[in-house]
């Protein structure tokens, strides 16, 4: 028998289902429309939606066989223990025109002390004072009483050389460029660089994580088909490529190449192609140029189109640091954002001191110093061309060349024969030496270095003595 | 033996962290609420020309894409500048016990300054100074002058090109004989130590585990290396077990190959903290699982330990049951550089690889002379057992301070023993309210925000030096019992609120000699 329904039941139903109807119809469409769309989502995750895969579950005795089978490499591969960098030249006494190792004097070509201010006495004389007033660290960073007046005076004084608005200093060489490039450069920005920069620029390039673009070293007709064809990509998302920023990584003279950047034609096309440029003047600080301001100056253009001049303090001034130069919004940023400078300790001042001394020697001298060793440099590289048998590169009036045996011949072993051999002349010369995971890694080549205090007879001495090697090593 | 197990006992203390009470972080994330709406409504005048726009303007033409985003600059604009005289300090003397801070004085609400000339002599909490070796005279400081006529600043030069002064294979083997290590190797800047020296150790295919509160230079590090990079909670041995269990169980992620090797990165003390890491439950673990461990002794060489061999010491460990060692030159040596030491395997590793091997200058010799004076000193070399008092003076001064900081009701974190004593501040008015009334008070201190600490989390960092002495710490007590009544910086709970005059001076006095 079982609940069978009576008609009254039936017709109860029916009104009630007809009213559900009739409420459908008066319903507004808004309520109607998300019930089609629970309905349709329903319908969906049973019908299309593709069951998950069971994770694999293992057991604790698994896990456990995993743990104990695991064997971890060695913390560091074996190394060869006649590797030249376990067997380097231990020396005496201060590095300046001559170098003693070994209890002999010999002529130091291979040190970046373009000026000759290492074993300077009046840059140790104010070093000596600077520790006798402020001991000899900083005790903090900038941020928490590491910021001494002597800091803001080498500060200034930079920014006045240079005449920029401002200037910022940091306590390593390496860590200067290395810090400035991520601290404006971000994951969305595109950065232009040469191949041929040196170490620290690719480790600052890693670090910005944005997207490099490399032309090949010098050629300014590589960078423009670079520009042309992001040009073409921005039409494409123009909404997107406002945000984007540029950047040109270039150094003002090559430390690997000994050559000169093509500034002028560089800042043309930054005005056309609207990026800007970061340039690094390690070496050309206090070398190139008139008053030794650099690139720029040897090219006559006005150093506020170059958006930031960065350099080291580690070559032509004969102290240690670096820093940085440029217009009050580009430079003050750094002062918060650029990691080398806000976690590290600030440059010990007597450091600082000797800074601001060799800016002195520099300004007092005015053009004379500046003058000499250019023309110097001209003039070892008229000598070193007339050696048959060595491939020189670098700019006549560069004080950093790169020479090199014709391609054949051209190994590190001949190249450390030719350095031994020199220093048993009592000249000391080196190879430049490279860590394997460059961008581009340099042919081999021996990095002379000229000093301003060179004489003539000395750089004949020089080339002499690289001829008689050349001829002992290719024999 | 009773003393012993005394120091034991104490030493098994937790790092203390008292929790942040709930109304603080509220009225915390309130007022940083407010200074927003200020500064989008000041934004808002700025843009429409109402009021002056201070900051530089961007000398290139306006179709430049803008080298800042707005937002980037907003916390810098309008949160930053407020308290920007609190910060960036510069001083005009050595930065000792004491330090003459430069007073600096601004008419337009901190856009640019003007020196007074005066110069405000302040008890210095803020420098990094923990053995008292900031000093410009002395043995160090002489010994530091007589190879500035010897060697002159620099040798211009790497230190696989030309080569190396004998003075730095001094240092070197000096200071891996005051670790008890093998070998070692010292660098012109502690953070590039890190920054260009983890990558030589770990790359594609290796793990780091890296505790959540480490320094930028080690994250940086781990960065470039290439390697994985996994955090785990601060000083949390068993969240550190969970992620390496989990790493070698299931290995790489993706291709699930097992992992090459894995680095486990901590500090000894961590400057912000004031904690020390659990040493001995990491060394556990890294032994059962097979890992290697870098310690960057930062802070903690040097100042903690009753021989002053930092962490290793402090917690009486096998230094060679830590794989990498590193630390600064900086804090507790009054000089600069860093340095890392081991295995001589390792060493003679990281002397070819090194990023500074082939492309920085090497370190300048009156930064290396300072150091091997100041080893010398703490190893007792000299003759005099004037190392061993700074360090015990440095262990007395820092429990002296801290107990009364505790006792008076401020909230201090990290580990009793710990030269850095942060004590919470939370809102972000009394940021910069703490530092301008303490330095009226005569006591130069450090007070940071975010974003060096989380957001509700900012604080006033003492850093103690052995060169304070009992009336230096007195001072520094009772500036900060006035300001914290002042500023009402008395938040905890577990401790009554008392101020310095109700403590009970006998107590503390007795423990300090």
């Amino acid at each position: 028998m079982g609940s069978s329904m009576t008609r009254g039941d039936i017709e109860n139903l029916a009104t009630d289902f007809y009213g559900l109807l009739e409420s459908f119809k008066h319903a507004p469409l808004y309520h109607i429309s998300f019930e089609i769309f629970l309905v349709l989502a329903v319908i969906w995750l049973v019908v299309f939606r593709k069951p998950r895969p069971i994770e694999k579950k293992l057991t604790e005795k698994e896990k456990q066989d995993l743990i104990d089978e695991w064997q971890p490499e060695p913390l560091v591969p074996s190394v060869d223990p006649n590797h030249p960098a376990l067997n380097v030249r231990v020396l005496d006494g201060i590095v300046g025109k001559t170098v003693e190792i070994d209890g002999k004097k010999s002529l130091n070509f291979a040190t970046f002390n373009f000026l000759n201010f290492v074993g300077n006495q009046r840059i140790a004389d104010k070093a000596i004072q600077a520790v006798q007033k402020y001991g000899v660290g900083s005790c903090g960073p900038r941020g928490f009483y590491g910021t001494i007046d002597i800091h803001l005076e080498l500060e200034e004084r930079l920014a006045r050389f240079f005449q920029c608005e401002e200037g910022i200093i940091y306590s390593y060489g390496f860590s200067t460029i290395a810090s400035i490039i991520p601290a404006y450069s971000k994951r969305n920005d595109i950065l232009f660089v040469d191949e041929g920069v040196h170490y620290a620029i690719q480790k600052g390039v890693e670090a910005s994580r944005s997207h490099v673009k490399w032309f090949r070293h010098n050629d300014i007709n590589d960078l423009e088909r670079l520009l042309a064809e992001q040009e073409v990509l921005d039409k494409k998302i123009p909404k997107k490529a406002r945000s984007i920023r540029r950047f040109l990584i270039i150094e003002g003279l090559y430390v690997n190449y000994g050559d000169i950047c093509p500034l002028p034609r560089m800042v043309e096309l930054k005005y056309k192609y609207k990026y800007r440029i970061f340039m690094d003047e390690s070496v050309s600080f206090g070398t190139i140029g008139q008053a030794g301001r650099g690139v720029t100056e040897y090219y006559s253009i006005d150093r506020q189109k170059i958006d930031l001049i960065s350099s080291t303090l580690e070559y032509a001034a004969g102290s240690i640091g670096g820093f940085a130069v440029g217009s009050s919004f580009v430079v003050d940023h750094q002062r918060l954002s650029a990691q080398g400078y806000c976690f590290s300790a600030s440059l010990p001042p007597l450091l600082a001191a000797a800074a601001i001394e060799a800016l002195n020697i520099m300004e007092e001298d005015n053009t004379l110093l500046f003058e000499t060793i250019m023309e110097k440099s001209k003039r070892l590289h008229k000598k070193l061309l007339s050696i048959k048998g060595y491939i020189i590169s670098g700019d006549e009036i560069s004080p950093l060349k790169h020479i090199r045996l014709t391609h054949a011949f051209n190994t590190i072993g001949r190249l450390e024969e030719i350095v031994q051999f020199a220093q048993t002349r009592d000249i000391t010369i080196t190879v430049a030496r490279y860590l394997n995971d460059e961008h581009l890694l340099p042919e081999p080549s021996i990095r002379l270095i000229l000093n301003v205090e060179m004489t003539d007879e000395e750089l004949e001495f020089l080339c002499a003595v690289l001829q008689e090697a050349l001829v002992k090593v290719t024999t | 033996m009773k003393k012993e197990h005394k120091d034991l006992c104490r030493r098994q203390s937790n790092d203390d962290f008292e929790e942040t009470p709930t109304w603080a972080a509220v009225i915390t994330v309130l007022g940083y609420a407010l200074l927003s709406v200020l500064g989008w409504l000041r934004d808002f005048l700025r843009n429409i020309g109402i009021e002056k726009k201070m900051t530089a303007q961007d000398p290139n033409p306006k179709d430049f894409v803008p080298l800042y985003q707005s937002y980037e600059c907003f916390y810098t604009r309008n949160l930053y500048t407020r308290i920007r005289d609190v910060f960036n300090q510069p001083i005009a003397s050595v930065a000792g016990a004491t330090v003459q801070v430069m007073e600096r004085l601004s008419e337009d609400f901190n856009w640019t300054f003007k020196f007074s000339g005066k110069k405000l002599p302040s008890i210095n909490l803020g420098s990094y100074n923990y053995l008292g070796f900031a000093e410009n005279s002395g043995p160090c400081s002489e010994q530091a002058i007589k190879s500035l006529e010897k060697y002159g600043i620099t040798t211009s030069s790497t230190r696989h090109e030309l080569g190396i002064q004998q003075y730095m294979n001094d240092l070197e083997s000096l200071m891996a004989e005051y670790l008890n290590v093998e070998d070692c190797i010292a660098f012109g800047m502690g953070f590039a130590t890190n920054a260009l020296n983890i990558p030589t150790l770990a790359r594609k295919g290796d793990l780091i585990l890296s505790d959540k509160l480490n320094h930028t230079s080690l994250i940086l590090g781990a960065r470039l290396s290439g390697a994985v990079t996994r955090t785990f909670n601060h000083n949390d041995a068993k969240d550190l077990e969970i992620q390496l269990r989990k790493a070698i169980i299931h290995g790489q992620p993706r291709t699930c190959r097992p992992w090459k090797k894995i680095l486990i990165i901590v500090e000894g003390v961590y400057s912000m903290e004031g904690s020390f890491c659990n040493l001995r439950e990491i060394i556990e673990l890294k032994k059962k699982y097979k890992a290697y461990l870098y310690v960057d002794e930062a802070h903690s060489i040097g100042a903690i330990g009753s021989h002053g061999r930092g962490v290793v010491d402090y917690w009486n460990v096998n230094p060679k049951d830590i794989d990498i060692h590193m630390g600064t030159f900086t804090k507790s040596f009054g000089s600069a550089g860093g340095y890392i030491a081991g295995k001589k395997s390792l060493i003679d590793h990281i002397r070819i690889y090194t990023h500074s091997g082939c492309y920085s200058t090497s370190m300048s010799a009156p930064i290396v002379y300072q150091i091997i004076s100041a080893l010398n000193i703490i190893m007792g070399r000299d003759g005099t057992n004037d190392g061993q008092k700074r360090i015990q003076q440095l262990a007395c001064n820092v429990r002296y301070f801290r107990r009364q900081l505790v006792d008076m009701g401020f909230i201090v974190y990290g580990n009793d023993d710990s030269p850095v004593v942060p004590v919470m501040i939370y809102m972000p008015a009394k940021i910069a309210a703490v530092n301008r009334e303490m330095l009226k008070r005569g006591c130069a201190v450090v007070t940071v925000g975010f974003p060096a600490t989380l957001l509700t989390e900012s604080r006033v960092r003492f850093c103690i030096s052995a060169g304070h002495t009992k009336e230096m710490l007195d001072n520094a007590l009772r500036a900060m019992d006035e300001v914290g009544h002042l500023v009402s910086l008395r938040y905890s709970k577990r401790n009554p609120s008392r101020r310095w005059h109700e403590l009970k001076r006998a107590d503390y006095d007795k423990e300090y000699f």
